[in-house]
């Protein structure tokens, strides 16, 4: 390989002048590594703005009676940070910034297949996030039903339902041209010698991903409209009055939403695959279980929408059938657990931040696993369902899970990205604090789920008080220490820069380049003629 | 890449293709004044599959281009259908 040893160095994509300059330079750039890093800070942003709903919502929580706002606010305070960390933060997760970052230099390419659709779906991205902001503030104020949008009350409600969901909709554009573009660039661009099984783990898991946002988000697209359609031209899909039917909603809105849920999850166990392999100094166990396992996942997660339904009045058969196929996606699932620790069997492990980061991954994700096989099967759905008990189930998916590996492929591929490193003494009590926080803020809500109180209330019976209070001492913790954690990182971006080329000991094409990475990545395209995750014999 | 060949399609073929079209589509207005109950969606859904199979094969080229193409449209069109005959489940069952 040509690149780190040569001593001049191509100026970097942070460096690099093209026709524009300073800011034009980043919202008109075709680079795929500039548009990772607009989709990255747009994402952070979004989820700061999340995180202080939340901690709004946990403010009102922390004692029986109104504290600080009443049910109408709080009803919207909930739409709008499900709608904001969803649509706006996990759902682009992994994929659109770290993806689009390490696709074309994780297989040998200078950049995606479509570099200015590329470019197309981040402002698809920004318009929807506008017309769901404008939504919020315009017409009789924020929507109130929840991200999910269910019908019939959608179409009952005074609030501006009708601008968020068609900026969800916008998004799922930026959704699917971004899966386009990436399944594309994988059967396309791959470097010469990079065979479909030399290519590293978190592309396999992009891959799966590309094919459910493809595949997936139209439906929800439509479902969208359809709503659009009921309310402004009243012609009564979902409404049972005209003859339509509430559970056609729910069935369509989950069949996108459930594999949405892999789109969230997938890249982030594939991030969390590439960081235990890496510090775990050894080739991975079982390769290709890995690789299938995620096109299992993908495949399978198509078929078990309805466990979200278990409630709505769907038939006894249509039940059954669900909670069976929704135990078959445990195997894949579990499959990536033990391939991880089999990894790390026998491994000269490093201690550096990424490791405990993913360390921290699978421990909540593995509880987060765990409470979904209770919502898995009928019988105990039908207790906890519509509970805080489902609030921390999908809290400790998809924060505790893709979350978290979200910060872990940050604190990961930070040096690679910028060429500098951050507090790695810093990172570590910034996760100690979020994993503390974290499990104080969620754990209670599993118990108090049980206890039997509804999510989506603003109040709550006297004996739920205790719980919620540590629990909203914990989400101060929690935000504390997401704080210092991105503080660290923003700090370290006006640090002097380092040689930084290959800072873990990495075994993938990204390590064996620059810090940060040329314009083209590669002075010349790589030929691969070796195994990924080979040790170097250096 | 493989150079990659363009085929060409006959007026025949093309015009062939139109008329089938054309007659499936008469086919699925006749076929709702016999009552079959729910398989009338059933048999509405049958012939529009075989019509967007002829386009896609025939007018979208996808008979004449490389397997990979056909198993993967294949795939997806798979998932459709077995999503589609879940759903039914519930209602069928309801
Ligand atoms: C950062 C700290 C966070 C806090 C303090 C927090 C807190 C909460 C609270 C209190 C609720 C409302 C529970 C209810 O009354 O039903 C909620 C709902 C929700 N949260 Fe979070 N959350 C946080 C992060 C996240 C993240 C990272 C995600 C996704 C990536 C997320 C996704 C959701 C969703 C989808 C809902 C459901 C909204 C609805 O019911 O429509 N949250 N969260
Ligand atoms: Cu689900």
């Amino acid at each position: 390989m040509t690149g780190n040893t040569s001593t001049h160095r191509l100026p970097s994509y942070l460096e690099y002048q093209g026709k524009y300059t300073g800011i034009l330079g980043w919202i008109l750039s075709t680079d795929h590594k500039r548009i990772a890093l607009l989709y990255l800070y747009s994402q952070l942003f979004f989820f700061l703005a999340g995180l202080v709903m939340g901690i709004f919502m946990k403010l009102e929580l922390i004692a029986p009676g109104q504290q600080i706002m009443g049910p109408q606010a709080y009803n919207a305070l909930f739409t709008v940070h499900g709608l904001t960390m969803i649509f706006l933060f996990i759902i682009p997760g992994l994929a659109a910034s770290f993806g689009n970052f390490m696709i074309p230099i994780m297989i040998g390419a200078k950049d995606v297949a479509f570099p200015k659709l590329n470019l197309f779906s981040w402002y698809l991205f920004i318009a929807g996030a506008v017309i769901i902001l404008i939504g919020i503030f315009s017409g009789d104020g924020p929507p109130d039903t929840g991200w999910t949008f269910y019908a019939p009350y959608s179409l009952k409600t005074n609030t501006n339902v009708v601008l968020s969901v068609f900026g969800a909709f916008v998004l799922g554009f930026s959704s699917i041209l971004t899966g386009l573009n990436f399944i594309v660039t994988i059967h396309r661009m791959r470097a010469p010698g990079m065979g479909f099984f030399r290519m590293p783990l978190f592309i396999w898991s992009l891959y799966g991903t590309a094919w459910i946002q493809l595949l997936a988000t139209p439906v929800v697209g439509i479902t969208f409209l359809m709503v659009v359609a009921d309310r402004m031209l009243d012609i009564g899909f979902f409404d049972p009055a005209k003859g339509g039917d509430p559970v056609l909603y729910q069935h369509l809105f989950w069949i996108y939403s459930h594999p949405a849920v892999y789109i969230m999850i997938l890249p982030a166990m594939g991030a969390i695959t590439e960081i235990i392999v890496t510090f775990s100094r050894r080739t991975v166990f079982g390769y290709k279980a890995i690789a299938m396992s995620s096109l299992a996942i993908a495949f399978v997660g198509y078929l078990v929408w309805g466990h979200h339904m278990f409630t709505s009045g769907m038939s006894e058969t249509a039940r059954l059938v669900f909670s069976f196929l929704t135990f078959l996606v445990a195997i894949p699932s579990a499959i990536k657990v033990f391939n991880w620790t089999a990894t790390m069997y026998k491994g000269s492990i490093s201690l550096e931040p990424p490791f405990w980061w993913a360390m921290a991954f699978i421990f909540i994700f593995m509880i987060g696993g765990l409470t979904g096989l209770i919502l898995g099967s009928v019988s105990t759905d039908v207790h906890v369902h519509d509970t805080v008990f489902v609030v921390a189930h999908f809290h400790y998916i998809v924060f505790g899970g893709a979350g978290i590996a979200f910060f872990a492929a940050l604190h990961y591929w930070y040096p690679k990205m910028f060429g500098k490193m951050y507090s790695k003494k810093i990172a570590n009590w910034g996760l100690i604090g979020l994993f503390v926080g974290f499990n104080t803020t969620y754990m209670p809500m599993f118990f108090l789920g049980f206890m039997g109180m509804p999510r989506r209330y603003y109040d709550y019976l006297p004996q739920f008080a205790d719980l919620n209070l540590l629990s909203t001492v914990g989400s101060w913790i929690m935000a504390a220490s997401l704080i210092v954690v991105i503080v660290n990182l923003l700090r370290a971006r006006k640090g002097t820069p380092e040689e930084m080329d290959d800072p873990w000991g990495g075994r993938t094409l990204e390590w064996k380049i620059e810090s940060p990475p040329s314009l083209e990545n590669f002075e010349e395209i790589p030929v691969i003629d070796s195994e990924p995750y080979e040790l170097k014999s250096k | 890449m493989s150079e990659h060949k363009n085929h060409i399609s006959t007026y025949k073929s093309q015009i062939l293709v139109l008329l089938t079209l054309i007659m499936l589509t008469v086919l699925t207005v006749v076929i709702t004044s016999v009552h079959l109950g729910p398989f009338n969606t059933a048999a509405a859904m049958l012939i529009a599959s075989v019509k967007a199979a002829i386009v896609l094969l025939y007018f979208m080229h996808l008979k004449f281009d490389e397997k990979i193409y056909r198993f993967m449209v294949t795939l997806v069109l798979a998932i459709y259908a077995v999503v589609i005959i879940i759903t039914f489940f519930d209602y069928l069952y309801r």
